[in-house]
């Protein structure tokens, strides 16, 4: 079971997964690490096809592609594990590039600005958490009506143009932009690296994520309510709360991801974002986030949004027009989503078996 | 003799091991009301399925006006003429009246469009000679005896001749059901043969031609309702020994200290003004009929249901629960009827099923430790002697009787003080119903207050030590020691000894 090993199949003894099987035949595990297979297997294509794909440069701006997008991921994930939806992430990204740039060229100091901007964030988080659970209307048509909202929003804080943000210290575009070097020579690598600061920060975020989905008790509770909301009602777990609580970390989280953005670009144009939701819900389920909920995976989500970015750069490599690009992408989250529906209705099939 | 309808020779029908029906045979006049009645699981559903052909016979032989038919699907049923009106109600709410009373009709036309107009006038013809229902109204605006109506005048739109009808007036209020019985003799006067499923004795006796009684599958008799007493039928329901080994009771628990008192309780739907007292080793059965509200009197207690009147007294103190939560703080805990919808997380592991009532036990500074998430698991299954492969094999692949232990050591895992267990033993084969029963009453030992709500007369005159018996809602009476019989508990759970106080 894809959760089991989600909770489990670091901490599990190698003994133990031999005597149950579990291990290796667990569809996250062979989900995740076919993943892996996937994404080298196309850096290796790649590297015959094309000679810059394989230098640190291009590994860089795939890593940096992906790295604050990747934080935005790791929300949406807790978020589908607890059987929720967010649509308007890419817009609330916006949103808090646009007020923490409002309240900087208001005057207010970038790193308070960036706290406005976040709390910002959280507020619109809040607001729809309470239209989920306090009303009880599905996250999906309150999220699409706060992406437009808060879209409109945007576009009416900077009257529709784009917020100028040079006059940002370099010691706050440092988290932006700058880089941090990693010595490995010592390990037979040739050369010092420049490691961008985002990436660092995401790494962090990816880290401390996966160790909370996988332990703490608080996220626990999201894989009991969005295995089995009634089971987890009937356990004494109050699945609001679960829920409203899922639903503000992820707008947060993208708050978070508004003001690295916003310290990459220096700016903040009022139409950054739009239909970044689609690329991190498609990431999600790839990488194994399951939209009925109760399962899914830090490690699983950024595998997939890895391979997403992989694909991108691929196919700019190779000249394929972005409208195929398009194209490609949407016929590669089809086949992932595919293949895993058959291994999961075979697997089901199995455990009835064993039951009988 | 008035010519057969319907005869139903030798039937049997087995799923799995379990004998559903075994040589059934039945017969139904022209023009008649034929009550069949029977125990939760005697088979009157089953034999109804196969009536109607949602389900095939194993052996046996129907006939419908005399020839011999197979009746192979619900569409073959209506071609002969024979209209089954579930208990459950299951129309479109969203869609009108006369698109539901047409929906099977439709269904077998060929033609691509809808007339709406000869719809309509076609379910006003219908609804005409029933009730002042508007065919163009919403059945979701409809009351629950309305829609029932709508129901009977979807299976009459097949032009039935003989209808069945499975416990209609088990959602219905009195003048209600009134309403309806008007209806079968209207219909009856029409020469439609009626077969009507009920655990009401009265109403059955009030508007039944005759009664059939089925037991464990088997057949018992046929009697005239004008040759025969309420006292007879229920004594046929019944009849049968106690086969089966329970555990030892405790008749001491009857002097014990109370556990918990549950005064005055009452929500917005079913419970009316429940009062009782669980004493400390105890094991307290809850009798009634499907409906009867036995379940919502455990959830108002648990703070699963909102209450609108009571309280609930446990150790002396007050402690009237505003949610679950706060029930298993004070070491009370329930176990759903609904194993696979609210009693375990099918699809999580057996040690993360375990730890899901109080997931703070096995965890220190906010962070589960799997060292002790597993022997918490490994303890209570062992204690429950679960068969098991790994403790991180997901739920699912364990039988159902295993499954039921599972959540039985999910609620054991914060020690508890009473538990309240519906219907513990569904779905559970013999051998691990007889541990569960084993494991119940070794709690009980302990000092735990059991109380265990259940279809199954036998299980509750096996296993408890004291029964209370619901009805509509309230509280019908209290069988304990000798008196406690299915005979009592029927009585009781029909309404038949309050009807008999009122009339005192």
């Amino acid at each position: 079971m894809s959760v089991a090993s989600g909770l489990n199949e670091e901490l599990r003894p190698a003994a133990a997964r031999e005597a149950t099987g579990g291990g290796w035949r667990s569809i996250a595990s062979m989900r995740e690490f076919g993943l892996l297979l996937i994404i080298l297997a196309l850096c290796v294509v790649m590297s015959f096809a094309s000679p810059y794909f394989l230098s640190w440069g291009n590994f860089r701006a795939m890593l940096m592609s992906f790295s604050i997008e990747g934080i935005v991921v790791v929300g949406m994930t807790v978020l589908l594990i607890v059987g929720a939806i967010d649509l308007s992430v890419g817009s609330v990204v916006c949103f808090a590039m646009v007020v923490a740039g409002t309240a900087f060229l208001a005057g207010i100091d970038p790193w308070s600005a960036s706290l406005v901007g976040i709390a910002a964030s959280a507020l619109v988080g809040i607001a729809m958490a309470s239209f989920v659970t306090a009303i009880g209307l599905h996250s999906f048509i309150v999220s699409l009506a706060f992406m437009v909202i808060v879209r409109g929003l945007c576009l009416a804080i900077t009257d529709g143009r784009p917020l100028s943000l040079f006059s940002l210290p370099p010691g706050f575009k440092f988290i932006g932009q700058g880089t941090v070097p990693l010595d490995l020579r010592f390990l037979g690598f040739a050369q010092v690296y420049d490691v961008p600061v985002v990436i660092l920060i995401f790494l962090v975020v990816v880290v401390v994520f996966d160790l909370l989905l996988r332990k703490a008790t608080v996220f626990r509770k999201v894989f009991y309510t969005g295995s089995n909301e009634k089971a987890a009602q009937y356990s004494g777990i109050r699945t609001n709360r679960v829920k409203f609580f899922c639903i503000v970390l992820c707008s947060t989280l993208s708050g978070v991801a508004g003001v690295l953005y916003m310290a990459r670009f220096g700016a903040a144009p009022p139409t950054f974002g739009v239909g970044m939701e689609l690329n991190i819900i498609a990431a999600a389920v790839i990488g194994g986030a399951s939209l009925k909920g109760g399962s899914g995976t830090i490690l699983g989500a950024i595998l997939g949004i890895a391979l997403l970015s992989v694909v991108s750069s691929s196919l700019t490599l190779l000249d394929v027009p972005p409208v195929w690009q398009d194209v490609i992408r949407g016929v590669i989250l089809l086949a992932a989503v595919t293949i895993d529906h058959l291994l999961h209705t075979r697997k089901r099939a199995r455990g009835a078996v064993r039951a009988g | 003799m008035p010519p057969l309808a319907l005869e139903v020779r030798n039937v049997s029908k087995s799923f799995g091991p379990v004998r559903a029906l075994d040589g059934v045979s039945f017969s139904l006049r022209k023009g008649e009301v034929h009550a069949l009645m029977g125990e939760n699981g005697a088979g009157k559903s089953t034999l109804m399925n196969i009536i109607d052909g949602i389900l095939r016979p194993d052996g046996g032989e129907i006939l419908v006006d005399g020839r011999s038919v197979e009746i192979a699907s619900p569409q073959k049923a209506h071609e002969l003429g024979i209209g089954l009106v579930h208990q459950e109600i299951a129309l479109c709410p969203d869609i009108s009246v006369a698109e539901n009373i047409s929906m099977a009709a439709t269904n077998s036309r060929s033609a691509w469009l809808m007339d709406y107009r000869e719809l309509r006038q076609r379910a006003g013809t219908i609804l005409a000679s029933l009730a002042d229902i508007d065919p163009q109204a919403l059945v979701g605006e409809l009351s629950i005896s309305e829609q029932q109506i709508v129901e009977i005048a979807k299976a009459l739109a097949l032009d039935c001749s003989i209808l069945i009808l499975d416990e209609p007036t088990a959602a219905l209020t009195e003048r209600e059901a009134g309403k309806l019985f008007g209806i079968i003799a209207q219909l009856k006067a029409r020469g439609i043969s009626i077969i009507y499923i009920s655990h009401r004795m009265a109403e059955v006796f009030a508007h039944c031609d005759r009664i059939s009684v089925l037991r464990d599958g088997r057949y018992i008799c046929t009697e005239e309702v004008a040759a025969t007493t309420q006292e007879e039928i229920v004594r046929r329901m019944v009849g049968r020994h106690l086969g089966d080994i329970y555990p030892a009771k405790n008749p001491g628990s009857i002097d014990a200290p109370v556990l918990m008192a549950v005064s005055g309780l009452s929500d917005s739907d079913r419970v009316r003004d429940v009062s009782f007292e669980l004493r400390r080793g105890e094991v307290l059965g809850i009798a009634g009929l499907i409906g009867a509200g036995r379940t919502e009197i455990a959830l108002g207690i648990c703070g699963l249901n909102r209450l609108t009147a009571g309280k609930v007294e446990f150790e002396g103190r007050e402690v009237t629960p505003r949610s679950y939560a706060e029930s298993i703080a004070n070491g009370i805990v329930y176990l759903s009827e609904d194993r696979k919808g609210a009693g375990v997380f099918v699809d999580l592991p057996i040690a993360v099923n375990v730890s899901a009532l109080a997931i703070d036990r096995v965890a220190s500074a906010g962070f589960v430790s799997r060292a002790k998430e597993q022997a918490q698991a490994k303890s209570l299954a062992d204690q429950l002697r679960l068969k098991r492969g790994s403790l991180d094999d997901a739920a699912s692949t364990l039988s159902g009787g295993n499954q039921q232990k599972v959540a039985l050591a999910k609620l054991l895992s914060v020690c508890p003080k009473a538990i309240i267990l519906d219907e513990p033993t569904r779905g559970v084969d013999i051998g691990a119903k007889a541990e569960i029963h084993r494991i119940l009453r070794e709690l009980a030992s302990g000092g735990t207050g059991i109380v265990a709500i259940s279809s199954e007369l036998p299980e509750l005159i096996g296993l408890c030590d004291r029964v209370l018996v619901v009805h509509e809602g309230r509280i019908a009476g209290e069988v304990s020691g000798d008196e406690l019989n299915e005979e009592a508990i029927m009585r009781l759970a029909s309404g038949l000894a309050i009807e008999g106080q009122e009339a005192r």
